[in-house]
């Protein structure tokens, strides 16, 4: 008998290891210097708990304001063609399945507004679709966009059902002036171009230099643990024991997507 | 045998005069470009460095390596950063760089007009970095 697949791919990645060399192995298994000298912050799931009881129109504004503020996204007063990485809904639109559930939902809920933003879920179907590797899955769980290679076939927009995405119809630089005041307003930060998708990233940009995401820390200015930003895979972290402590609902579980962001009624 | 040069004979040139001088004015018009700018090759403008850059003296990598091969780190950093979440580096003197263009290179190289565009116009190459990232704001 020849050799099994099990043991051909044993074979194969020993040698390749062989090969590499000692030097460069040690250093691909084992964390560089820097990784361990700079304030990264690393997570193997990350997630977010929105604490809706804590809730204001007023913090979800200011979360609004300051996420788009931070990446330079703009604003165009036109459903057709706004962009959004966080924004606010009702609940008969954020939780449709719930709705169909049960048709009597307590008021407080059914008349108020909820903070949406990207699930980022475990299966994204988003990253399925796309044909370019534009949009992936990293290994912390954040589905991330490579705006270089996104070539705008909007495949993503479709396959997402959550509405997180939103596409660049012209300019962003060209939007208007008198809703845009010092546009791009953070010089560190790349505006995207025409005909590319754009939506919540998780602030990788934040995570990488030790911060909170921006709307967590808006909101956690304002009152504190509205929003819980942390790592799931993690069962002693901030959002394992608000998950532990209490119901949550997502959205659109029921699709399979494995959405991140959790909702404390 | 004697046919071939008969034919050669028959092959006359109708208003072979005006059509000859037609090709040389032609020809030294085609060519003028050549001759008027003869001995006068554009000079390759010289990247300007601002006080900062300067200053520090030692970019993230050798100058040498700079000037022939910024694309191609740049490129690196593009994957690297995006891709792989790797945004910081070390440089062979140890100092640890963040890895943009947009906040590292031209915070340096604040100068993009004279630091990047002019060799860039003589190339004549438009890399399309700027429809994202912001240009710093100059002072001209």
């Amino acid at each position: 008998m020849g050799v099994d697949r099990r043991q051909f791919l044993k074979i194969t990645g020993l040698s390749a290891l062989a090969g590499l060399g000692g030097k460069t192995a040690f250093e691909l298994l084992a964390p560089g210097k820097v990784e361990a000298a700079l304030p990264l912050m690393e997570g193997k799931r990350w997630a977010m708990v929105i604490d809706m009881r804590g809730m204001t129109e007023e913090i979800m504004k200011k979360c609004r304001e300051a996420c788009h503020r931070v990446h330079n996204v703009p604003e165009f007063d036109d459903p057709k063609v706004e962009i959004k990485w966080i924004w606010e809904e009702d609940f008969t639109h954020a939780f449709p399945d719930q709705e169909q559930g049960n048709e009597y939902v307590a008021d407080k809920d059914e008349h108020r507004n909820f903070l949406l933003l990207c699930n980022h879920c475990s299966n994204p179907p988003c990253c399925r679709v796309c044909p370019t590797g534009a949009t992936w899955q990293r290994e912390d769980g954040i589905v991330m966009m490579d705006w270089h290679r996104c070539i705008g076939c909007r495949f993503c927009m479709a396959g997402c059902p959550f509405g997180s995405r939103s596409f660049n119809w012209g300019d962003p630089r060209l939007a208007p002036k008198e809703l845009n005041p010092g546009f791009p307003t953070n010089l560190e930060f790349p505006t995207r171009t025409k005909g590319v998708v754009e939506k919540c990233t998780f602030c990788d940009e934040r995570l990488a230099k030790g911060q909170l995401p921006a709307c967590v820390e808006t909101a956690n200015k304002i009152k504190n643990d509205t929003l819980i930003f942390g790592d799931l895979a993690d069962p002693e972290s901030n959002v394992r024991q608000a998950l532990r402590k209490h119901f949550t609902i997502r959205r659109k579980a029921e699709l399979g997507t494995g959405p991140n962001v959790y909702y404390i009624i | 045998m004697a046919n071939l040069s008969q034919e050669w004979r028959m092959m006359r040139m109708y208003d072979g005069g005006k059509i000859i001088v037609g090709l040389v004015i032609g020809l030294c018009l085609l060519l003028s470009p050549f001759f008027f700018n003869a001995g006068k090759a554009a000079k390759a403008p010289q990247p300007e460095l601002t006080a900062k850059a300067k200053e520090a003296k030692q970019c993230v990598a050798s100058t040498a390596y700079m000037r022939t091969s910024h694309m191609h780190l740049l490129d690196d950093w593009r994957q690297t950063v995006v891709r792989d979440g790797e945004r910081y580096m070390t440089a062979p003197d140890g100092k640890i760089y963040y890895k943009s263009l947009q906040v590292t290179c031209m915070g340096c190289h604040s100068n993009k007009s004279k630091f990047c565009d002019q060799c860039h116009n003589y190339v004549d190459i438009d890399p399309y970095c700027w429809d994202c990232h912001i240009e710093p704001k100059e002072n001209k």
